[in-house]
């Protein structure tokens, strides 16, 4: 601090220190607190906010509880309180996301990375750049026409004879992961891809030479040695994925619900901010809480994520 | 083997940048067809009214016009910001920076919707408590902004310190020795090592800013923006307008990039000519 007042002066330095705060006070930690205070007063008419009704409680969390419905697993029936099924499956379709985004991202980074010509690879990168550059709605929108029961992918798929009738594609959870996957799958490419490319090719030669089949080679060299960037890779898919909005309201069908979607319509249809609050914080916690898991897991630090 | 193996990875990279690429030409190829929905089967003969369509439809000019003001407003703010908190992250060190960084890129993973409401209550409720119906504390594009700051200053905050961390802080002694003012330091030597950064940073944050939905969305009080409008369109009566704005964009996407592409060969060709000739000078010294 003192090195920063001695270059630029006490003046600057106080200025920046102020953006600093404005940035993570009023931006984000204030919001959050707010966020976590209002989460906890019940829904009220105008005139009673304030008002001896207005008192702390966990009434807005006890929603997540309401309305059950009865579900089978396996053929064995068990009720379900309908809000904690939709969270259940958001985290479980964002780890089906994550985990289909790995496995096409690794085998390409590793090529990328390893085999492909370095003098073609900044052309291949910015190939790969322009879906990232144009906006998610309007890749979600591609898809939406692409899946369509009378498109493009059924109508070539009729054409080559690969299936008989068309098939429908956006069904239950089939539509919101393929457009989820295709959406994020670039988050975990270039993480992999940077971790890869830092490795020594002479380690693979080594193990190579010493007789070691390719999986091992994998197994025990490449993967090891790119696991903080699979590690970032795997949190900013699962994070985007479990938060994402667009996608699921787009290639969504009548029997999938994402959290989102939850939060969104006690925020816009029901104009209860104050649930919307608690759910909002229960998708933070969640979140929260799988990061911190996947970086212990991984062995990794947050601060190497960001890399 | 090898071989074998060589070639199934070629075909492997094939295929991903046709899964990647396909879409946008699918959603291309329908802006052109004459069909009253979004598809490019069946095919119904060429026709360009949809981009017609497009230019006379007033609400999607109008969220064009909001979309470019607030990712220009977003950028200008994520850069000051994101640049002051790399430079006093970089002058800094032990348990407050851990800290501090910590907390910066951990907004970076906060979801959107969590970002949007708790902006919106935060501005809302100060309004009503002091009473006011000044513009800042009501739902609009301005706290649109506010909560994409709030994350995409911290995409600035990363480029600007990976550049930082390669900067000679022995030039900013010299030129303190020298004489110069602080405000000197900073303007004509910290600043314009760090413009490169800046600018990518800029360019960052003005693309996320146009991306971005989920923010917006919760802030944005009845206000447009490209991303809602084209979402609000694909939810309730589609119509292909929407793939002739895609296809500009696309183009304009493409446009940049080939310009990008060729810019840098160039330089590459530079690079390369200046390698031979330094060697041809050598070769030569060696010889005489």
């Amino acid at each position: 601090m003192s090195d920063l007042i001695r270059r630029y002066g006490v003046t600057i330095t106080a200025l920046m220190c102020l953006l600093v705060a404005f940035w993570l006070v009023m931006l984000v930690i204030v919001p959050n607190i707010t966020l976590f205070e209002q989460s906890f007063r019940p829904y009220l008419p105008v005139v009673d906010v304030g008002g001896p009704k207005d008192v702390y409680s966990l009434g807005n969390y006890a929603k997540v509880f309401d309305g059950s419905i009865e579900r089978s697993f396996f053929g064995i029936p068990y009720m379900i309180p309908v809000h904690v099924m939709t969270f259940g499956l958001t985290i479980w379709y964002s780890i089906v996301v994550t985990v289909a985004c790995f496995a096409l991202a690794y085998p390409l980074a590793f090529f990328m990375a390893k085999i492909a010509n370095p003098k073609s690879l900044p052309t291949l990168l910015l190939l790969l750049f322009i879906p990232l550059w144009v906006s998610e709605v309007l890749r979600a929108f591609a898809w939406w026409i692409i899946l369509a029961f009378k498109g493009p992918l059924n109508a070539l798929l009729l054409a080559i004879g690969a299936i008989e009738a068309p098939v429908r594609w956006i069904v239950d959870y089939d539509g919101v992961v393929i457009g989820l996957t295709y959406t994020y799958v670039l988050f975990m490419l270039f993480p992999i891809y940077n971790a890869i490319a830092s490795l020594d090719t002479n380690q693979i030669e080594a193990a190579d030479d010493l007789g070691a089949p390719w999986w091992k080679i994998h197994l025990r060299i490449v993967l090891p040695h790119a696991k903080p960037g699979i590690a970032s890779g795997c949190v900013m898919v699962f994070m985007l994925s479990a938060g994402s909005l667009l996608v699921p309201s787009i290639l969504g069908s009548t029997t999938s619900q994402w959290f989102t979607q939850t939060i969104d319509q006690w925020f816009k249809d029901a104009l209860d901010w104050n649930t919307a609050s608690a759910y909002a914080f229960i998708l933070l916690l969640l979140c929260t809480i799988f990061v911190s898991i996947a970086l212990k897991v991984f062995k990794v630090k947050l601060s190497d994520i960001a890399k | 083997m090898h071989k074998l193996r060589m070639i199934l990875a070629r075909l492997y990279m094939g295929l991903f940048l046709v899964f990647m690429i396909a879409p946008l030409v699918v959603m291309s190829g329908a802006a052109f067809n004459d069909n009253r929905l979004p598809s490019i089967v069946p095919w119904k003969g060429w026709t360009s009214r949809w981009f017609e369509a497009m230019i006379n439809d007033d609400r999607m000019m109008v969220a064009f016009g909001n979309t470019l003001v607030v990712a220009v407003a977003v950028a200008i703010l994520s850069v000051i910001v994101g640049t002051a908190s790399a430079i006093l992250i970089n002058s800094i060190s032990g348990r407050v920076r851990t800290l501090l960084y910590s907390m910066m890129i951990s907004t970076i993973l906060i979801p959107g919707v969590v970002i949007g409401i708790s902006t919106m209550i935060l501005w809302t409720k100060m309004g009503n408590a002091m009473g006011t119906e000044f513009f800042l504390f009501n739902p609009g594009l301005h706290l649109s902004v506010l909560g994409q700051v709030s994350y995409i200053a911290a995409m600035v905050m990363l480029l600007v310190l990976a550049r930082l961390q390669s900067f000679d802080a022995g030039l900013e002694e010299a030129a303190l020795d020298l004489g110069a003012s602080h405000a000197q330091v900073l303007r004509r030597i910290l600043l314009p090592y760090l413009y490169p950064a800046i600018g990518a940073g800029a360019a960052v944050a003005f693309f996320q800013s146009i991306e971005n939905y989920n923010v917006t969305q919760f802030t944005r009080g009845g206000m447009d923006t490209l991303t809602v409008y084209v979402f609000s369109m694909v939810r309730s009566g589609v119509t292909p307008a929407i793939n002739a704005l895609a296809f500009l964009l696309i183009m304009v996407t493409l446009v940049l990039a080939m310009i990008y592409e060729i810019n840098r060969r160039r330089m590459a060709r530079v690079e390369a000519d200046r390698e031979a000739e330094a060697r041809r000078a050598s070769a030569l010294e060696e010889a005489l």
